[in-house]
């Protein structure tokens, strides 16, 4: 493996060498869109043909918790890119301090997943036998549901039981939607994880000061794919958690 | 080593994406509160596809790739066009399969 950005046999020069990297980086980036690409799909005829369930679902997740990911994943991927930045002008103390940062945000991203999934866990969001939509209206008391925020989700669950023929049928389509949801987030989640093993090893190669001017391939690559787990999130965020909010 | 020299994108630059990346989450947030009608979910995607073009332009130096690359770039949607184009024109215009609408399916669903 080389590590010191020397010149291999193959390549005119440095240049050449780098933007073959990156090249490669792009073409497995691609495949990971029409991957991703296949569970938009499915999501899409999902919710195209179950959209009032979807809409009731959507709205069980919790906005705030997924704004704040939101922003807490722009902003690693702006420590990111400022570590690719440090490491291109050889500041190499700010590549380490750069990539801790985003470690620790994408940490954050992950911790928030927990809770939301646990909350989910709860209120018997899980897809399979437990799976009950209605539970959070009939048993507000665990949910922590009171006044307005009550009512309301009373009268969204009546009114998507008359819409989808019956409760049977919408905890069905809703299954659906959490279905989908956690595959979608949970897949997102594993790349996270494996953003984070990738960082955590350019944080034990930056403190020996391995990159800088000359030689920062493994930054600008990883940090293609951190850009890339968060632009699916981009997407992931509007579809998962804004489908019916004006509704409510 | 001006062979070597690749475009370095200024910090400040990154910062003003971040500060753009941050407005459009409100902007997407305020928008899903509002009744646009079937506009709703249009202004949403497209929200996200300006974030997403903001992110590979500059974060991910999109703009300053070879030719060569931006290609595969641009390849990798244009084949995910065709599969979303493709499957969904197949789906919007077929006709309902008779088991889905008229009669109930041969074999009941049990559901605890």
């Amino acid at each position: 493996m080389h590590r010191t950005g020397e010149l291999f046999g193959q390549y005119r020069t440095l240049e050449q060498q780098k933007e073959t990297a990156s090249l490669g980086m792009w073409i497995f980036l691609v495949q990971e869109i029409l991957f991703f690409g296949g569970i938009f799909l499915a999501y899409t005829i999902n919710r195209h043909s179950y959209p009032t369930a979807f809409g009731i679902a959507g709205n069980m997740l919790s906005l705030p918790l997924g704004a704040a990911n939101t922003v807490v994943l722009i902003a690693s991927s702006f420590t990111m890119a400022m570590s690719v930045w440090s490491a291109q002008t050889s500041r190499k103390a700010l590549v380490t301090i750069s990539l801790i940062a985003t470690l620790l945000l994408g940490g954050v991203f992950l911790g928030v997943k927990v809770k939301e999934y646990k909350d989910k866990f709860d209120h018997h969001l899980i897809p399979g036998h437990g799976f009950d939509i209605t539970y959070c209206s009939r048993n507000p008391a665990a949910c922590h549901l009171e006044g307005k925020e009550l009512s309301n989700e009373v009268e969204e669950i009546e009114s998507g039981i008359k819409a989808e023929g019956g409760e049977t049928a919408l905890n069905a389509h809703a299954q659906l939607y959490f279905s989908l949801y956690f595959g979608m987030t949970g897949l997102h989640a594993l790349h996270m994880i494996i953003g984070a093993g990738l960082l955590l090893w350019l944080i034990l190669e930056s403190r020996k000061g391995r990159y800088d001017a000359n030689y920062n391939t493994p930054v600008e690559n990883v940090g293609l794919y951190w850009h890339f787990v968060d632009i699916v999130w981009i997407f992931l965020f509007p579809l998962l958690y804004l489908i019916n909010r004006h509704l409510v | 080593m001006s062979e070597n020299e690749h475009h370095v994108v200024s910090p400040l630059l990154y910062l003003g994406i971040l500060c753009a990346l941050l407005i459009f989450t409100g902007i997407t947030v305020w928008a899903a509160y509002q009744n646009f009608g079937p506009f709703n979910i249009v202004i949403a995607l497209l929200i996200a596809t300006i974030k997403m073009s903001l992110v590979i332009l500059f974060f991910m130096h999109g703009k300053y790739s070879p030719r060569r690359t931006q290609l595969v770039i641009i390849s990798g949607f244009f084949w995910l066009a065709i599969m979303l184009g493709l499957t969904l024109a197949d789906y919007t215009t077929r006709h309902p399969e008779p088991s889905r609408s008229a009669n109930p399916p041969a074999i009941a669903i049990h559901r605890a």
